[in-house]
């Protein structure tokens, strides 16, 4: 095969791959909007946050020392346990949980009926809370996460695919990441379990009757409190997983919130109401933007993944605005 | 009545900046998706001056204040911290961001408080002849990129005509910095250059990784900062890029940015322009006056990191550049007009460095009226993940001058052109 051929070939499944991490992260926004019609801004933070959380759980730091020693002059800093990873996620989402329950509680309990733009506002005041809290609890220095997540290219798939080339031509098989799989595994299992869970389980039906009418699911006994706790609960998980994917790759440190960047092109094609339509979305956006890169980027300069993404989910708002796999919206008059 | 001007005398006095003090202060950025390395830098620069205070007394008998700001290495809020700090009686800034140093050379000009900007800023900054307020010594980033090429020459016994190396830059003025110097350079040793930008803040790098191993240049140059330093490192390591073949600006080149990768990042480069470890006769003192004493600023956890010795410099050249003014004028209060002339008259040798308890810990240079730049010597220092440290493997040498001066000098002019500038030097 020509090594050209290969290349793009590798291209696109690195693209692939790279669009099922805009996905994770992409899901939360689509989990919350879908239940309350809140897009949630502060979901990169949350992604933020809950790998904060897990480190300083696994390695046994005390939440807020640096304001305790402050205050007490004490020079406490850690507990002096290490958790392992399976442990530290179970604790993790047990903080995401007490964290979705005091955002309703504190906040959009009193929101109840407000404009969306409202609602927006309070997750963008929200996100500077968590992003300030996060560094309160558990300080601004990058951490290391090691959840024992495989890192580099896949030797079997480079041995395999490296005779693929004619004998003498510059190819070195093809270059798949391994952490990318394990992210791509754990994605279809999380976007497999949540529909489960939407489709055969009682708070899953109480969620999609929420989602598809508020009146209606109050007037059938269903509380808006606990589904919303649920949902952020849920976006919460998911905000995990992105967090340990990403944090991974660089650590964890605070310009992981800005992975939300990456997540918006994605919502805008595959529509803010489908996890499915984020899964596609990613797909879409990852490849589209890896392929632009390696077959233009050259010509124009480079640096062209960021901008090109919003170019192509605009091209597909022009034909459809409600994205790809998005609700319809017919307003009567 | 008399009551209530006793209060408001007292009030006054309180509120008043005391001016027998001499005002530095930092502009820092503790919080943020930079603050891993603004925190070091930022402990650094204080811990220098609560030493100084502590066991000295301050500098030349004038105790010390360190104003700290918090810019979130944002431009606007720097700018707003310079407008809030001036009036304390500050005596030099050091912005810490590029952005930020743009925004305020024509504002410490117009106000005549000098500023000093070590190893980032405006490179051509270096003509004191045009920037009159503005120090950058004792490098900058065309030093930066003609030290990487020297150090890739001195690995190829002088001769890399042919060689392929790419610059993995970060997508602003900042990360480009270094493209015009490395043209030139490539024209006159002969090797190929590739240029890979990474938009901010580059957390996906995947294609610039998979052009690298496709391409498999012989070396990659970094120009990073803030995430983009830790991603570029672990897709290195993932693509097998060998380490010792990678090599960072001074930026790219701090604890936080090689410790995620863990193991993979072990033989990793980057440029230099000071020493490196705490294993100085001032770090006893620090130890002593600052740890010990429940001073010392932060968390107190950073000390001998790379960024926070960075910091600790920078307040050492501030503190020599007062120690200079207060003798060029025979007073120890300083004015900004008398720190500038310190900071002009500065010479850095060995000899003051072991005074200081800091041998060789940064190059020796002679700062002058046109010189604003130092002598531009750049050293080369290499990770060991073992040992989780940096050492100092090629001293500070120096750059290419002859080309540097040049680019400088049309910089410089250029800038002096568009601003009606006249040489300030006589």
């Amino acid at each position: 095969m020509p090594v050209a051929f290969l290349n793009f070939m590798e291209v696109t499944m690195n693209g692939l791959m790279a669009g099922v991490l805009y996905a994770l992260v992409a899901l939360g926004f689509v989990l919350i909007y879908k239940a309350s019609g809140i897009f949630n801004y502060a979901q990169g933070v949350m992604a933020l946050f809950s790998a904060l959380t897990l480190v300083g759980i696994m390695e046994g730091q005390v939440p807020f020392s640096h304001l305790i020693n402050a205050i007490l002059g004490t020079e406490i800093h850690h507990f002096g346990w290490h958790i392992n990873a399976f442990f530290g996620i179970l604790f993790t989402m047990v903080v995401m949980v007490g964290l979705a329950y005091c955002v309703q509680r504190f906040v959009f309990r009193h929101l109840v009926g407000q404009e969306p733009i409202i609602l927006f506002m309070a997750t963008i005041g929200l996100a500077y809370f968590m992003e300030g809290l996060g560094d309160l609890m558990w300080g601004s220095d990058i951490k290391t996460l090691d959840v024992g997540l495989p890192q580099g290219g896949s030797l079997a798939i480079e041995n395999l695919t490296v005779g693929l080339a004619a004998e003498g031509a510059r190819y070195y098989g093809m270059y798949i990441d391994k952490l990318d799989m394990v992210a791509t595994v754990v994605a279809a299992i999380l976007v497999v379990a949540l529909v489960l869970f939407a489709q055969y389980t009682k708070q899953g039906r109480a969620m999609r009757a929420v989602a598809d009418d508020h009146q209606a699911a109050l007037s059938v006994g269903i509380s808006l409190n606990f589904i919303w706790i649920l949902v952020w609960s849920l976006a919460g998980f998911v905000a995990i997983v992105a967090g340990v994917m990403w944090g991974a790759k660089s650590g964890v440190q605070f310009s992981l919130s800005l992975i939300a960047l990456k997540a918006l092109p994605v919502l805008m094609l595959g529509g803010f109401t489908s996890i499915p339509g984020a899964i596609v979305g990613g797909l879409i956006i990852g490849v589209g933007e890896k392929v632009f890169e390696y077959q233009f980027g050259p010509m124009l300069g480079g640096a062209t993944e960021n901008w090109f993404a919003y170019v192509l989910a605009l091209l597909f708002l022009v034909f459809r605005p409600q994205g790809l796999f998005g609700e319809k919206i017919i307003e009567r008059v | 009545m008399k009551k209530t001007f006793v209060t408001a005398v007292a009030a006054m006095m309180v509120a008043a900046p005391a001016m027998a003090d001499l005002v530095f202060p930092s502009l820092s950025y503790r919080t943020g998706p930079y603050a891993a390395g603004g925190i070091p830098f930022a402990d650094g620069f204080a811990d220098y001056f609560t030493v100084l205070n502590e066991r000295d007394g301050g500098i030349g008998g004038e105790p010390i204040r360190m104003i700290e700001c918090e810019t979130g290495y944002n431009t606007e809020k720097g700018v707003e911290c310079y407008e809030a700090t001036k009036g304390e009686g500050a005596l030099v800034y050091q912005p810490l961001s590029t952005g930020i140093t743009y925004q305020l050379i024509p504002k410490t000009t117009a106000d005549g408080i000098p500023m000093h900007t070590l190893g980032y800023g405006r490179t051509s900054a270096a003509n004191g002849n045009v920037f009159s307020h503005t120090f950058n010594y004792p490098a900058n980033y065309w030093d930066g990129a003609s030290g990487a090429i020297n150090h890739i020459l001195e690995i190829n016994d002088g001769n890399i005509e042919g060689k392929r190396i790419a610059l993995v830059y970060h997508n602003s003025a900042y990360g480009k910095e270094p493209i015009r110097t490395l043209e030139e350079l490539q024209k006159k040793h002969g090797f190929e250059l590739t240029l890979l930008p990474v938009d901010h803040p580059g957390q996906e790098q995947k294609s610039q990784w998979l052009q690298i191993r496709r391409e498999r240049p012989d070396y990659v140059v970094m120009w990073g900062w803030g995430v983009m330093n830790q991603v570029a490192i672990q897709e290195a390591a993932n693509v097998r890029f060998p380490m010792e073949n990678f090599i960072g600006i001074w930026w790219s080149g701090g604890d936080h940015d090689v410790l995620p990768a863990g193991a993979a990042s072990d033989g990793y480069k980057a440029l230099a322009f000071h020493n490196v470890g705490d294993d100085y006769p001032l770090y006893d003192d620090i130890q002593k006056y600052v740890v010990d004493a429940g001073k010392a600023a932060g968390a107190g956890d950073q000390i001998g990191t790379v960024v926070y010795n960075r910091g600790l410099y920078a307040a050492m050249l501030t503190a020599e550049a007062a120690k200079e003014a207060q003798k060029i004028h025979g007073v120890s209060t300083l004015t900004p007009a008398m720190m500038r002339d310190g900071l002009e008259a500065l010479s850095m040798t060995e000899e003051r460095m072991i005074g200081l308890g800091m041998p060789n810990f940064g190059p020796t240079f002679e700062a002058s009226c046109e010189n604003h730049g130092g002598g531009g010597r750049v050293g080369v220092v290499q990770w060991d993940a073992e040992s989780k440290s940096w050492s100092l493997i090629s001293d500070f040498k120096p750059t290419d001058s002859e080309l540097i001066g040049a680019l400088i000098e049309a910089d410089s002019a250029a800038y002096a052109a568009e601003n009606n500038i006249e040489p300030q030097c006589k």
